[in-house]
């Protein structure tokens, strides 16, 4: 009798459980006006749209300095090089 | 590629010199607004960082079973293509994320592991620059695993519960965003395109000054 009124029990919960996890949020109780909002939730997109695209072009611009600065500066070092071979000088 | 070096170079600085005014004038999300324009950049950026996932996993394979010196060197160059992209779509996922999540990051399955492969690629780096004789072959294997994660990356959003949008999104989005959309996609590939060749360059020559 016990075992049978643990199963029942267990497999109420077991059914209920997802039914109150699966529960819908409560509904907005107030509407309230944007300009009332503690400035930290006032968050108006553009600046955020301008950031996100600025630091895209800045990155990928100081990416293709870095680049062409580092592939100009073995281009050097290969170019030294071999005017002190042909110079004659420490091999 | 010498050849179509500078046409491509013209046309992708014009797509991107282009590209915000066919942003201003897509069309606007309905619940997220104007911050949503972000995604126009962000998802290109995701693209150019798998492909070059890409393109460093396979390379690192075929250096660690054919050994051939100039496939690590392709490796190397596609991984700090690949970090760089990633750390564009992690800055701007989380300015987006921002206004219409209302938290600038979240611990959920597409973000994190997103995050994990930027860390990958990131430690991949440092291994080659810090690891010494051999590391190469250790940073290829990194690259291979890296490489597998992405797959799991791409269909995190469909597996688990999430807030992130899910991959539905970019097959259907209406005709006002679509053509907006495939222009950034077009414009950050051909980049890609232009930085690649430019980089890998520099590995082989890099390798040419090590040999004298």
């Amino acid at each position: 009798m016990i075992r049978r009124l643990m199963i029942s029990v267990s497999l109420l919960v077991a059914i209920a459980a997802p039914a109150f996890a699966l529960q819908a949020p409560a509904g907005q109780g107030e509407f309230v006006p944007m300009n009332s909002l503690p400035p930290a939730d006032q968050l108006p997109a553009a600046p955020l749209l301008v950031a996100a695209y600025a630091f895209v072009w800045v990155a990928l611009a100081v990416y293709l300095w870095s680049i062409w600065s580092r592939l100009g500066r073995v281009e050097r070092d290969i170019q030294a090089l071999q005017q002190q071979r042909s110079r004659g000088g420490p091999r | 590629m010498r050849r179509l070096f500078a046409p491509l170079l013209i046309l992708t600085a014009a797509m991107f010199a282009y590209a915000p005014v066919m942003i201003a004038n897509a069309a606007y999300e309905s619940t997220m607004g104007l911050v949503q324009k972000i995604f126009y950049f962000h998802v290109p950026s995701w693209f150019v960082m798998f492909t070059a996932v890409f393109i460093c996993g396979i390379e690192s394979a075929i250096f660690l079973f054919r050994r051939k010196p100039a496939a690590d060197r392709v490796a190397f160059a596609a991984a700090e293509i690949a970090v760089v992209f990633g750390l564009l779509g992690l800055v701007t996922g989380p300015l987006w994320g921002r206004k219409a999540w209302g938290v600038w990051w979240q611990w959920d399955a597409r973000l994190t592991m997103a995050l994990l492969v930027e860390l990958i690629f990131i430690g991949y780096l440092l291994v080659r620059k810090y690891g010494g004789p051999g590391s190469e072959k250790l940073a290829a294997a990194m690259a291979i695993f890296g490489m597998a994660n992405v797959p799991f990356v791409y269909v995190s959003v469909n597996i688990w519960r999430t807030i992130h949008p899910q991959t539905s999104v970019v097959p259907s989005l209406p005709p006002g965003m679509k053509g907006t959309f495939w222009f950034c996609v077009i414009a950050f590939m051909l980049l890609f395109a232009l930085l690649m060749p430019l980089r890998v360059r520099l590995e082989h020559l890099r390798a040419a000054l090590d040999e004298q």
